[in-house]
């Protein structure tokens, strides 16, 4: 594990007491947290735990009932300039990728820029192509997402968060769709992200690579935070029974 | 006879491929299918021995020629004739350059209606115009309208604009934006070209016969497509004041016949309206098959629209998409891409449909058929009259059908 | 962009941004807009009404309709209007549901012809097809009226086989009717009844006792289950015979076939379809006919396509497979595609209007020429032909809501 030089002290996600409610089920249970910039955080628990939901909050693909959000010094209530300026802070990244099948790859990534931080079509593209480079597929520009691979549609998908110029990025289970030898080629992308100085909130079951990239890492169980701690603590030296429990089971696994 | 033989030699006849093995495994594979063989056959000997008797010996088909010009476009005065062909000309020069543009598909739908004007072309109208019409006036009549609208030279013209454009438009890849474009703007160029203005104006009263008919169900497809694109986005509304007036237009709608829509049109319309304003009653059969269709065009969008994941959307969210933007760019190009087929299965109806004006007065291509019938010269040809309505109606539906069909085929095996 | 990185939070939102406050605003505006709209209207139409010294109100529905109906149930001109409405809804009722039979008979039979093994067949059925469903039904019917109005006097009807005349007055057709020897015939029919449920319960208990001789107890049928054996196989055959042989055994015909018969000037007896009914009728149930048989093929070629060869795969024979695999699983697939072309052809019989049959709108324009009432009596023609389309959509949505618990239960 290398130590991680971009992070400070500046913290840019504040969650308060955070409380989410699905009809009568209770997802989140009061998430208080904060997060630092440069920080990279990697969210871990069993399924219906609330980890994703959390995430979505933190852009508000989902609305919190209780508690406050405030993404670098933006609350998130229902004003909808803060929604709307928020979601140009924040990058996503799904599990399904969800890249617009009727759009060629580069087209799919220079749709944000374009419409929304109204670059000219020309810069657009020409920073899609540079980012496509770093994900080492600018050959698949021009070809429609469903000519590609999967680990290849997560890299575009990447690009595509990239390409607003987030300050945050999320990944939403970014490698649990695709097959096992593409899961690499993604976390590589990732790892590479993560060195450059990103603020990364990354739900996983990656422990190889939540072990090796992450400053915290935060486990979820029943909607609340059962336990968070460094990698390092987090893995030698768990202090709750259901984590120690998850951690057999995931490196079993 | 000798070559035969020998060619039977080098060939046994039971090749799995042959006649007789065909003959075999479709028409006498088991004893009920070669009893329904001989019945189906006697049955089309004798349906078709009527059919030759009756179109050879007994129809009098001079009741086409001789009103073939209302027929195609009813009261449209015929020194006015020259702005249909301008419409028509358009049309080529776009069909043309859609073809060479977006080939495939495209190329295919426009070469057979390439292929369909120059079968008409074809058509030896001579030798029916050579045949006895024992009537003076009916004469001058079919003269005019052979000579005019049915002039060749027109049409050979707009089939000659049609391939100058599609070599033209061949590999310019940039001038698709311009062909949607000028698509769009062809149908008001349409509409404004055939009702002129000042002096030459043709009132829409006096559209009649085929061209009317297309009129209609141009106007219904081409306005109900917003409305309904709109009905359905209302109808999937988060907002409930919206979604359910949507929801209760649409079913209102859809819940009774278009016919008492168009007798609303003609008889409740006028007194909802404020004191001394009129429309005509073409322009009020317009807006009830527009307002009609726009219902079951919503229906259409809104399976499409259903079938986009959710993730489509929240994707379009992440990267800082607004609402409209989101259905603009991300959720309706696809929605609208996986029900083409029921646009064209909805165009297919409509088309039929404009057949029920005739019931509030106007002249149609039916209800020409029917004025026609009306006149004392010619009651009682209602056989060959409806007939040949029908084989028009006929040959629009199929096409369409068939064209709804492969786009089908093309859907299924498409990339994206 | 960063200059947001230090923006104070606001303690309020401004209302303008607030998304709680837009969504609720865009609604009213809506409804305003709809609501201005409507106000528009009806007052456009008050003065409208005015104009012409209309007042709205239903009274004019008791009083005398004063207009004759060629033809449906009861009427008589010195009736009240409401009387004559309903005669045009029982119209609308009786085409709607004889074209429903007509159609669906039709249907089936082309639909499943199109499938047949025999290439001339399955082509025949195509042809009609594809040549009804592309040409409008209003010419259709206006064609068929013209041909029922072109059939000879009645002096010259056409006469097939005896029983069926054709003449400008209609169609008529010969009618069964109980005869002197019915309620003999009633008898048989009670003894049928008891006479199955006598061989059902023997067979039962035979096969049950067969049974019970058998050395492994286990899985043993229970005795229920032998009846429901019985009854499947033996309580229809029995029933039949019986019934049939009462036909031949009553001392008198239980039934009479009444033939038409000409008298004096026309033809009585038997039945008689009005040539606007029969023009009607052919139309509709040709038309829709058209759209069946494609309902039909496509359902059964869904269900052929993959489950049809594992069915073969497993062993079943042809017949087999027809029965047990196809058929179960095309009817739900057929059902809602078939319920909506049974709303088309209710819808469509509207257009008996143009040849003068005196279905629900036929009725309703002429008392709206008669009344001036045009805006009340619209209303009550829209609402009977609402009534019926979401009805048959209500029982459709019940249908969907079964078959698909059905589907997941399995």
């Amino acid at each position: 594990m290398t130590e991680n030089e971009n992070i400070t002290n500046d913290p840019i996600i504040i969650c308060e007491d955070v409380h989410k409610w699905f009809d009568d089920f209770h997802v989140l249970k009061g998430i208080t947290t904060t997060f630092k910039k440069g920080e990279r955080a990697v969210i871990c628990g069993p399924s219906g735990s609330g980890k994703s939901t959390f995430i979505r909050t933190i852009n508000r693909l989902e609305e919190h009932q209780r508690g406050t959000i405030i993404v670098d010094g933006i609350e998130l209530s229902n004003d909808l300039r803060n929604i709307n300026l928020i979601r140009q802070e924040v990058g996503m990244v799904f599990q399904q990728f969800n890249l617009f099948p009727h759009l060629t790859n580069i087209k799919n990534i220079t749709l944000g820029p374009i419409q929304v931080r109204k670059m000219s079509k020309r810069a657009a593209e020409e920073a899609a192509l540079a980012l496509l480079e770093r994900m080492d597929i600018a050959d698949q520009a021009y070809k429609y997402p469903a000519e590609i691979s999967g680990g290849q549609q997560q890299r575009v998908a990447i690009a595509r968060a990239l390409a607003m110029e987030p300050k945050i990025m999320l990944f939403d289970e970014p490698t649990s769709a695709l097959d096992p030898e593409m899961i690499s080629e993604v976390l590589d992308v990732m790892r590479e992200l993560a060195h450059s100085g990103m603020t990364m909130l990354v739900v996983t079951h990656e422990m190889g690579f939540a072990r090796e990239v992450a400053d915290r890492i935060m486990f979820f169980d029943e909607g609340v935070v059962i336990e968070e701690a460094a990698p390092a603590d987090f893995f030698d030296n768990p202090q709750h029974e259901r984590t120690k429990l998850f951690i057999s089971q995931t490196l079993q696994h | 006879m000798e070559n035969l033989a020998i060619t039977q030699e080098v060939k046994p006849p039971n090749t799995s491929k042959g006649p007789v093995k065909w003959l075999q495994d479709n028409l006498f594979n088991t004893w009920y299918n070669t009893i329904l063989t001989f019945l189906a056959l006697v049955f089309l000997f004798f349906v078709f021995r009527g059919i030759f008797i009756w179109v050879f010996t007994q129809a009098e088909w001079q009741v086409i020629p001789a009103n073939l010009q209302i027929l195609m476009i009813g009261a449209y005065p015929i020194e006015q004739v020259w702005r249909i062909w301008i419409v028509l000309y358009t049309l080529f020069v776009l069909l043309g350059l859609s073809a060479a543009v977006w080939k495939g598909l495209v190329l295919r739908i426009s070469t057979a209606i390439a292929i369909f004007g120059l079968i008409l072309l074809l058509i030896p109208l001579d030798i029916v115009k050579n045949s006895e019409i024992g009537y003076a006036t009916l004469e001058y009549n079919f003269n005019i309208a052979y000579l005019i609208f049915f002039k060749r030279k027109w049409l050979l013209g707009g089939l000659v604009l049609f391939v100058v454009s599609f070599f033209l438009g061949r590999d310019k890849n940039k001038l698709k934006r311009w062909v949607i474009g000028g698509w769009v703007l062809s149908f008001p160029w349409t509409m404004i070209t055939l009702h002129g203005f000042g002096e030459n104006t043709v009132s829409t009263t006096n559209w009649g016969g085929l061209l009317l008919t297309l009129i209609l169900a141009a106007v219904g497809i081409v306005v109900c497509f917003p409305l309904g694109v709109l009905l359905a986005l209302g109808r999937r509304s988060q907002l409930p004041a919206i979604k359910w007036v949507s929801t209760i237009y649409i079913e209102t709608t859809r819940g009774v016949p278009l016919i008492t829509i168009l007798f609303m049109g003609s008889i409740i319309f006028p007194i909802f309206m404020p004191g001394d304003f009129q429309l005509d009653k073409v322009i009020r059969a317009m807006i009830a098959l527009t307002l009609f269709s726009a219902a079951y065009m919503a229906e259409n969008v809104r399976g499409g629209l259903q079938a986009i994941p959710q993730g489509q959307v929240e994707a379009a969210q992440a990267v800082g998409l607004t609402y409209p933007k989101t259905m603009l760019f991300i959720v309706l190009p696809q929605a609208l891409r996986s029900v083409i087929p029921a646009i064209v299965g909805q165009c297919i109806s409509l088309f039929k449909d404009t057949s029920l004006v005739t019931i509030v007065g106007l002249q149609d291509l039916l209800g020409i058929a029917r004025s026609i019938l009306g006149n004392p010269t010619w009651q009682g040809l209602y056989v060959e009259l409806y007939l040949f309505i029908a084989a028009i109606y006929f040959i629009f539906c199929y096409a369409m059908s068939y064209v709804s069909q492969k786009i089908e085929a093309d859907l299924g095996i498409g990339k994206h | 962009m960063n200059n947001n990185t230090h923006t104070v939070i606001p303690d309020k939102i401004p209302f303008y941004r607030d998304v709680r406050f837009l969504k609720v605003f865009f609604q009213i505006l809506f409804l305003i807009g709809i609501i201005l709209l409507a106000g528009f209207l009806y007052s456009n139409m008050l003065n409208g009404l005015r104009k012409q010294n209309l007042a709205l109100d239903l009274s004019f529905l008791g009083s005398e309709a004063g207009f004759g109906i060629s033809e449906g149930i009861d009427y008589d001109p010195s009736d009240s209007y409401l009387k004559a409405f309903w005669v045009g809804i029982v119209n609308t009722l009786k085409v709607s549901i004889v074209g429903i039979l007509c159609a669906t008979i039709i249907g089936f039979i082309f639909g499943i012809a199109r499938l047949s093994s025999n290439w001339l067949i399955r082509n025949i059925a195509a042809v009609y097809v594809e040549t009804f469903r592309n040409i409008p039904l209003l010419l259709q019917i206006v064609f068929w009226a013209a041909l029922t109005r072109a059939l000879p006097t009645v002096r010259n009807s056409i006469i097939i086989s005896d029983s069926i005349v054709l003449n400008v007055r209609g169609i008529y057709l010969p009618s069964f009717e109980p005869g002197p020897g019915f309620s003999a015939w009633l008898w048989y029919l009670l003894a049928g009844v008891i006479l199955a449920i006598i061989v059902v319960l023997a067979l039962a208990v035979f096969r049950h006792s067969g049974q019970l001789r058998e050395p492994h107890d286990t899985d043993r049928p229970s005795f229920i289950s032998n009846i429901i054996f019985g009854a499947k196989w033996a309580a229809a055959p029995t029933f039949l015979i019986v019934a049939i042989a009462g036909l031949f055994l009553t001392s008198e015909a239980p039934f009479v076939v009444n033939r038409p018969v000409l008298q004096g000037f026309n033809y009585v007896g038997g039945m008689n379809l009005t040539p606007e009914f029969s023009a009607l009728l052919i139309g509709l149930a040709v038309y829709t006919s058209a759209f069946i048989a494609e309902v039909v093929r496509s359902g059964i070629q869904a269900v052929v396509k993959g489950q049809r060869e594992a069915a073969r795969a497993v062993g079943l024979k042809e017949s087999q497979v027809l029965r047990l695999i196809v058929i179960p699983q095309a009817i739900p697939i057929i059902v809602p595609p078939l319920t909506s072309q049974y709303l088309n052809l209710a819808k469509n019989s509207s257009l008996a209007t143009a040849i003068g049959f005196p279905e629900l709108l036929h009725i309703g324009h002429t008392m709206m020429n008669q009344t001036g009432q045009s805006i009340p009596i619209f209303g009550m023609v829209m609402v009977s032909y609402l009534i019926m389309s979401l009805t048959t959509s209500a029982f459709m949505n019940w249908y969907n809501h079964r078959i698909t618990r059905i589907g997941r239960s399995r």
